[in-house]
Protein backbone atom coordinates (compact mmCIF):
# COMPACT_ATOMS: atom_id res chain seq x y z
CA UNK A 1 0.00 0.00 0.00
CA UNK A 2 1.25 3.63 -0.94
CA UNK A 3 2.30 6.26 1.51
CA UNK A 4 -0.46 8.56 0.89
CA UNK A 5 -2.40 6.02 3.37
CA UNK A 6 -1.30 6.87 6.39
CA UNK A 7 -0.98 11.18 4.84
CA UNK A 8 -5.20 10.72 4.47
CA UNK A 9 -6.30 8.90 7.10
CA UNK A 10 -4.02 8.78 9.74
CA UNK A 11 -3.54 5.07 9.39
CA UNK A 12 -0.90 2.84 8.69
CA UNK A 13 -2.49 0.42 5.92
CA UNK A 14 0.53 -1.40 5.20
CA UNK A 15 0.25 -3.57 8.24
CA UNK A 16 -3.15 -4.29 7.47
CA UNK A 17 -4.01 -8.12 6.00
CA UNK A 18 -7.24 -7.43 3.90
CA UNK A 19 -9.59 -10.35 3.86
CA UNK A 20 -11.17 -10.94 0.34
CA UNK A 21 -13.60 -9.05 -0.79
CA UNK A 22 -13.38 -5.97 1.67
CA UNK A 23 -12.46 -2.86 0.61
CA UNK A 24 -10.89 0.31 2.05
CA UNK A 25 -11.54 2.76 -1.51
CA UNK A 26 -12.58 6.19 0.12
CA UNK A 27 -15.55 7.38 -2.82
CA UNK A 28 -12.54 9.49 -3.72
CA UNK A 29 -10.74 6.83 -5.38
CA UNK A 30 -13.75 5.75 -7.06
CA UNK A 31 -14.00 9.93 -8.65
CA UNK A 32 -10.10 9.29 -9.45
CA UNK A 33 -11.05 6.28 -11.74
CA UNK A 34 -13.49 8.70 -13.84
CA UNK A 35 -10.30 10.85 -14.89
CA UNK A 36 -12.26 13.94 -14.38
CA UNK A 37 -9.55 16.48 -15.52
CA UNK A 38 -9.53 14.85 -19.16
CA UNK A 39 -13.73 14.42 -18.03
CA UNK A 40 -13.67 18.14 -18.15
CA UNK A 41 -12.44 18.71 -21.68
CA UNK A 42 -14.61 16.30 -23.15
CA UNK A 43 -17.36 17.77 -21.85
CA UNK A 44 -16.84 21.40 -22.69
CA UNK A 45 -16.21 20.22 -26.39
CA UNK A 46 -19.63 18.63 -26.13
CA UNK A 47 -21.72 20.95 -24.23
CA UNK A 48 -19.88 23.77 -27.03
CA UNK A 49 -21.24 21.68 -29.72
CA UNK A 50 -25.02 21.53 -28.43
CA UNK A 51 -24.50 25.30 -27.79
CA UNK A 52 -24.09 26.06 -31.13
CA UNK A 53 -26.05 23.17 -33.14
CA UNK A 54 -28.97 25.05 -34.65
CA UNK A 55 -32.55 23.85 -33.28
CA UNK A 56 -33.68 23.63 -29.53
CA UNK A 57 -33.33 21.05 -27.11
CA UNK A 58 -35.23 21.20 -23.55
CA UNK A 59 -32.45 22.54 -21.24
CA UNK A 60 -33.09 19.18 -18.84
CA UNK A 61 -32.51 17.36 -21.81
CA UNK A 62 -29.68 19.19 -22.82
CA UNK A 63 -28.18 18.08 -19.42
CA UNK A 64 -29.00 14.87 -19.48
CA UNK A 65 -27.06 14.50 -22.54
CA UNK A 66 -23.71 16.13 -21.00
CA UNK A 67 -24.05 14.42 -17.93
CA UNK A 68 -24.17 10.68 -20.47
CA UNK A 69 -21.25 12.50 -22.04
CA UNK A 70 -19.30 12.80 -18.66
CA UNK A 71 -20.35 9.46 -17.68
CA UNK A 72 -19.53 7.71 -20.44
CA UNK A 73 -16.13 9.47 -20.78
CA UNK A 74 -15.79 8.34 -16.94
CA UNK A 75 -16.79 5.00 -17.53
CA UNK A 76 -14.18 4.62 -20.77
CA UNK A 77 -11.40 5.93 -18.01
CA UNK A 78 -11.68 3.53 -15.65
CA UNK A 79 -11.59 0.86 -18.00
CA UNK A 80 -8.31 2.18 -18.99
CA UNK A 81 -7.29 2.51 -15.61
CA UNK A 82 -8.75 -1.53 -14.72
CA UNK A 83 -6.69 -2.97 -18.14
CA UNK A 84 -3.81 -0.53 -17.52
CA UNK A 85 -2.99 -1.04 -14.06
CA UNK A 86 0.62 -2.47 -14.88
CA UNK A 87 1.65 -0.20 -16.47
CA UNK A 88 0.81 2.67 -14.38
CA UNK A 89 2.33 0.87 -11.51
CA UNK A 90 5.62 1.58 -13.37
CA UNK A 91 5.10 5.23 -14.42
CA UNK A 92 5.49 7.80 -11.35
CA UNK A 93 2.50 9.90 -12.69
CA UNK A 94 0.22 7.23 -12.43
CA UNK A 95 1.24 4.70 -9.86
CA UNK A 96 -0.92 6.22 -7.20
CA UNK A 97 -3.85 5.59 -9.34
CA UNK A 98 -6.54 3.86 -7.03
CA UNK A 99 -6.09 0.37 -8.91
CA UNK A 100 -2.27 0.06 -9.03
CA UNK A 101 -2.14 1.77 -5.72
CA UNK A 102 -4.46 -1.22 -4.07
CA UNK A 103 -7.26 0.91 -3.01
CA UNK A 104 -9.40 -0.26 -5.62
CA UNK A 105 -9.79 -3.85 -6.58
CA UNK A 106 -9.04 -4.76 -10.71
CA UNK A 107 -12.54 -6.62 -10.92
CA UNK A 108 -14.31 -3.62 -8.77
CA UNK A 109 -12.98 -1.17 -11.75
CA UNK A 110 -13.85 -3.24 -14.14
CA UNK A 111 -17.86 -3.69 -13.06
CA UNK A 112 -17.72 0.09 -12.16
CA UNK A 113 -16.51 1.00 -15.99
CA UNK A 114 -18.96 -1.53 -17.90
CA UNK A 115 -22.07 -0.36 -15.56
CA UNK A 116 -21.47 3.02 -15.86
CA UNK A 117 -20.91 3.06 -19.31
CA UNK A 118 -24.16 0.74 -20.11
CA UNK A 119 -25.75 3.23 -17.88
CA UNK A 120 -24.79 6.50 -19.98
CA UNK A 121 -25.51 4.32 -23.51
CA UNK A 122 -28.83 3.33 -22.24
CA UNK A 123 -29.89 6.42 -20.79
CA UNK A 124 -28.34 8.91 -23.64
CA UNK A 125 -30.61 6.79 -25.68
CA UNK A 126 -34.13 6.88 -23.94
CA UNK A 127 -33.79 10.36 -22.60
CA UNK A 128 -32.16 11.79 -25.68
CA UNK A 129 -31.67 10.09 -28.90
CA UNK A 130 -30.28 6.85 -30.17
CA UNK A 131 -28.18 8.52 -32.85
CA UNK A 132 -26.28 10.17 -29.88
CA UNK A 133 -26.09 7.11 -27.97
CA UNK A 134 -24.64 5.15 -30.55
CA UNK A 135 -21.74 7.56 -31.02
CA UNK A 136 -21.30 7.63 -27.49
CA UNK A 137 -21.27 3.57 -27.09
CA UNK A 138 -19.06 3.97 -29.87
CA UNK A 139 -16.47 6.34 -28.54
CA UNK A 140 -16.25 4.66 -25.27
CA UNK A 141 -15.99 0.93 -27.17
CA UNK A 142 -13.44 2.66 -29.41
CA UNK A 143 -11.31 4.15 -27.13
CA UNK A 144 -11.31 0.99 -24.57
CA UNK A 145 -10.88 -1.67 -26.98
CA UNK A 146 -8.97 0.46 -30.27
CA UNK A 147 -7.10 2.23 -28.00
CA UNK A 148 -6.28 0.72 -24.79
CA UNK A 149 -6.29 -2.48 -25.25
CA UNK A 150 -5.38 -3.00 -29.35
CA UNK A 151 -3.09 -0.40 -29.77
CA UNK A 152 -1.17 1.77 -26.67
CA UNK A 153 1.03 -1.27 -26.32
CA UNK A 154 2.03 -1.71 -30.17
CA UNK A 155 2.53 1.52 -32.16
CA UNK A 156 3.98 4.92 -31.77
CA UNK A 157 0.92 5.65 -33.97
CA UNK A 158 -1.61 4.88 -30.75
CA UNK A 159 -2.53 8.52 -29.59
CA UNK A 160 -2.94 8.96 -33.19
CA UNK A 161 -5.83 6.39 -34.16
CA UNK A 162 -7.20 6.88 -30.70
CA UNK A 163 -7.37 10.38 -30.52
CA UNK A 164 -10.33 9.89 -32.56
CA UNK A 165 -12.34 8.61 -29.17
CA UNK A 166 -11.86 11.68 -27.44
CA UNK A 167 -12.78 13.51 -30.75
CA UNK A 168 -16.32 12.44 -30.75
CA UNK A 169 -17.74 14.32 -28.10
CA UNK A 170 -18.35 17.10 -30.38
CA UNK A 171 -20.03 14.86 -32.50
CA UNK A 172 -22.30 13.49 -29.56
CA UNK A 173 -23.20 17.42 -28.53
CA UNK A 174 -24.13 18.42 -31.76
CA UNK A 175 -26.24 15.37 -32.74
CA UNK A 176 -28.17 15.26 -29.06
CA UNK A 177 -29.96 18.63 -30.78
CA UNK A 178 -29.93 17.86 -34.52
CA UNK A 179 -30.36 13.88 -34.17
CA UNK A 180 -28.18 14.07 -37.61
CA UNK A 181 -24.50 14.74 -38.33
CA UNK A 182 -23.46 18.05 -40.55
CA UNK A 183 -19.88 19.40 -41.86
CA UNK A 184 -19.28 22.17 -38.50
CA UNK A 185 -19.52 19.13 -35.78
CA UNK A 186 -17.22 16.84 -38.25
CA UNK A 187 -14.67 20.13 -38.51
CA UNK A 188 -14.99 20.13 -34.46
CA UNK A 189 -14.10 16.26 -34.27
CA UNK A 190 -10.80 17.25 -36.93
CA UNK A 191 -9.57 19.82 -34.94
CA UNK A 192 -9.90 17.74 -31.63
CA UNK A 193 -8.25 14.43 -34.00
CA UNK A 194 -5.61 17.24 -35.29
CA UNK A 195 -4.92 18.91 -31.80
CA UNK A 196 -4.41 15.22 -30.23
CA UNK A 197 -0.58 14.64 -31.26
CA UNK A 198 0.95 17.67 -30.54
CA UNK A 199 -1.00 17.72 -26.96
CA UNK A 200 0.39 14.20 -26.24
CA UNK A 201 3.48 13.86 -28.12
CA UNK A 202 5.20 17.31 -26.27
CA UNK A 203 3.71 15.07 -22.89
CA UNK A 204 5.50 11.96 -24.01
CA UNK A 205 8.96 13.72 -24.41
CA UNK A 206 9.62 15.10 -21.73
CA UNK A 207 8.07 11.92 -19.88
CA UNK A 208 10.07 10.04 -22.14
CA UNK A 209 11.66 7.63 -19.36
CA UNK A 210 8.32 7.10 -17.67
CA UNK A 211 6.94 5.59 -21.04
CA UNK A 212 10.20 3.87 -22.24
CA UNK A 213 10.36 2.22 -18.02
CA UNK A 214 6.60 0.67 -19.05
CA UNK A 215 7.51 -0.37 -22.31
CA UNK A 216 4.92 1.82 -23.57
CA UNK A 217 5.89 2.59 -27.76
CA UNK A 218 5.33 6.35 -27.35
CA UNK A 219 6.70 8.20 -30.84
CA UNK A 220 9.45 9.60 -28.32
CA UNK A 221 10.68 6.49 -27.08
CA UNK A 222 10.60 4.85 -30.90
CA UNK A 223 11.89 7.20 -33.03
CA UNK A 224 13.75 9.67 -30.89
CA UNK A 225 13.16 13.00 -29.59
CA UNK A 226 14.07 14.82 -33.04
CA UNK A 227 11.41 13.08 -35.64
CA UNK A 228 8.83 13.52 -32.34
CA UNK A 229 9.22 17.50 -32.58
CA UNK A 230 9.23 17.23 -36.49
CA UNK A 231 5.94 15.20 -36.54
CA UNK A 232 4.42 17.80 -33.65
CA UNK A 233 5.43 20.67 -36.02
CA UNK A 234 3.54 19.24 -38.89
CA UNK A 235 0.26 18.32 -36.77
CA UNK A 236 0.76 21.61 -36.06
CA UNK A 237 0.91 23.06 -39.73
CA UNK A 238 -2.01 20.73 -40.67
CA UNK A 239 -4.61 21.28 -37.44
CA UNK A 240 -4.20 25.78 -37.42
CA UNK A 241 -5.72 26.08 -41.27
CA UNK A 242 -8.32 23.15 -40.37
CA UNK A 243 -9.34 24.95 -37.44
CA UNK A 244 -9.72 28.31 -39.62
CA UNK A 245 -12.13 26.09 -41.96
CA UNK A 246 -15.56 26.86 -40.10
CA UNK A 247 -14.58 30.36 -40.88
CA UNK A 248 -13.94 29.51 -44.61
CA UNK A 249 -17.09 27.63 -45.14
CA UNK A 250 -18.89 30.20 -43.61
CA UNK A 251 -20.01 28.39 -40.88
CA UNK A 252 -18.61 30.59 -38.37
CA UNK A 253 -18.04 34.34 -38.44
CA UNK A 254 -15.00 36.59 -38.66
CA UNK A 255 -15.21 36.66 -34.17
CA UNK A 256 -14.15 32.93 -34.32
CA UNK A 257 -11.98 33.11 -37.28
CA UNK A 258 -9.73 36.32 -35.82
CA UNK A 259 -9.52 34.31 -32.48
CA UNK A 260 -8.33 30.77 -34.48
CA UNK A 261 -6.23 32.60 -36.34
CA UNK A 262 -4.45 34.11 -33.23
CA UNK A 263 -4.26 31.20 -31.25
CA UNK A 264 -3.25 29.13 -33.77
CA UNK A 265 -0.45 31.84 -34.67
CA UNK A 266 0.91 30.96 -31.01
CA UNK A 267 0.27 27.41 -31.01
CA UNK A 268 2.56 27.47 -34.08
CA UNK A 269 5.06 30.00 -32.47
CA UNK A 270 5.16 27.16 -29.62
CA UNK A 271 5.69 24.07 -31.98
CA UNK A 272 8.70 25.98 -33.94
CA UNK A 273 10.18 26.20 -30.19
CA UNK A 274 9.60 22.81 -29.84
CA UNK A 275 11.17 22.08 -33.10
CA UNK A 276 14.01 24.18 -32.57
CA UNK A 277 15.13 22.33 -28.92
CA UNK A 278 17.52 19.76 -29.17
CA UNK A 279 17.63 18.78 -25.13
CA UNK A 280 16.99 14.89 -24.26
CA UNK A 281 16.77 15.54 -21.24
CA UNK A 282 13.76 16.33 -19.10
CA UNK A 283 14.39 18.71 -17.29
CA UNK A 284 15.86 21.42 -20.30
CA UNK A 285 12.68 20.57 -21.77
CA UNK A 286 10.76 24.17 -21.16
CA UNK A 287 9.11 24.56 -24.70
CA UNK A 288 7.65 21.12 -24.67
CA UNK A 289 6.20 21.93 -21.27
CA UNK A 290 4.85 25.21 -22.61
CA UNK A 291 3.09 23.45 -25.13
CA UNK A 292 1.88 21.19 -23.34
CA UNK A 293 -0.05 23.84 -21.15
CA UNK A 294 -0.93 25.70 -23.95
CA UNK A 295 -2.38 23.42 -25.81
CA UNK A 296 -5.01 22.92 -23.05
CA UNK A 297 -5.95 26.24 -23.04
CA UNK A 298 -5.86 26.27 -26.74
CA UNK A 299 -8.65 23.70 -26.98
CA UNK A 300 -10.93 25.66 -24.81
CA UNK A 301 -10.10 28.79 -26.71
CA UNK A 302 -11.38 27.04 -30.07
CA UNK A 303 -14.32 25.73 -28.46
CA UNK A 304 -15.79 28.75 -26.67
CA UNK A 305 -14.47 30.85 -29.64
CA UNK A 306 -17.43 28.73 -31.30
CA UNK A 307 -19.99 29.24 -28.75
CA UNK A 308 -19.23 33.32 -28.59
CA UNK A 309 -19.07 33.41 -32.29
CA UNK A 310 -22.55 31.43 -31.98
CA UNK A 311 -23.98 33.96 -29.70
CA UNK A 312 -23.33 36.72 -31.52
CA UNK A 313 -24.45 35.74 -34.68
CA UNK A 314 -28.07 35.00 -33.17
CA UNK B 1 -15.32 -12.87 9.19
CA UNK B 2 -12.12 -12.33 11.81
CA UNK B 3 -9.76 -9.24 10.81
CA UNK B 4 -6.27 -8.69 12.79
CA UNK B 5 -6.32 -4.54 12.82
CA UNK B 6 -5.82 -1.59 15.04
CA UNK B 7 -8.67 0.22 16.97
CA UNK B 8 -7.75 3.22 14.71
CA UNK B 9 -7.28 0.91 11.33
CA UNK B 10 -11.19 -0.12 12.36
CA UNK B 11 -11.91 3.41 12.96
CA UNK B 12 -10.60 4.59 9.21
CA UNK B 13 -12.05 1.17 7.27
CA UNK B 14 -15.37 2.31 8.22
CA UNK B 15 -15.35 5.82 7.86
CA UNK B 16 -14.21 5.13 3.79
CA UNK B 17 -17.13 2.47 3.95
CA UNK B 18 -19.33 5.03 5.18
CA UNK B 19 -18.17 7.61 2.24
CA UNK B 20 -18.45 4.97 -0.10
CA UNK B 21 -22.38 4.23 1.25
CA UNK B 22 -23.25 7.91 1.39
CA UNK B 23 -21.75 8.47 -2.09
CA UNK B 24 -23.93 5.58 -3.46
CA UNK B 25 -26.97 6.45 -1.74
CA UNK B 26 -26.80 9.95 -3.40
CA UNK B 27 -26.29 8.52 -6.47
CA UNK B 28 -29.29 6.46 -5.98
CA UNK B 29 -31.40 9.84 -5.49
CA UNK B 30 -29.92 11.66 -8.40
CA UNK B 31 -30.66 8.61 -10.76
CA UNK B 32 -34.38 8.68 -9.21
CA UNK B 33 -34.60 12.35 -9.52
CA UNK B 34 -32.83 12.25 -13.21
CA UNK B 35 -35.33 9.43 -14.43
CA UNK B 36 -38.59 11.45 -13.03
CA UNK B 37 -36.92 14.81 -14.95
CA UNK B 38 -36.59 12.75 -17.89
CA UNK B 39 -40.25 11.25 -18.13
CA UNK B 40 -41.49 14.84 -17.01
CA UNK B 41 -40.14 16.35 -20.08
CA UNK B 42 -41.34 13.66 -22.04
CA UNK B 43 -45.11 13.96 -20.99
CA UNK B 44 -44.93 17.69 -21.60
CA UNK B 45 -42.88 17.26 -25.10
Amino acid sequence: MPSDFIAVGGVDFDAIVAPPGVSFADWRDYLALLKPRVMSLVVFSAACALFTAPGHIHPFIGFVAILCVAVGAGAAGALNQWYEADIDAVMKRTANRPVPAGRVAAHEALAFGVALAVGSVVVMGLGVNWLAASILAGSILFYTIIYTVWLKRRTPQNIVIGGLAGAFPPLIGWTSVTGNVSVLPLLMVAIIFLWTPPHFWSLALFMEADYAKAGVPMLPVVAGEAATRRQILLYTLVLVPVTLLPWAFGLTGAVYGAIAAVAGALFIVRAVAVFRNTATVATAMGPERALFRYSLYYLFVIFAALVADHLLLA
Amino acid sequence: MKVDWTPAQTAEFRRRRRSRNVALGLLLGALVLLFFGITVVRMIK
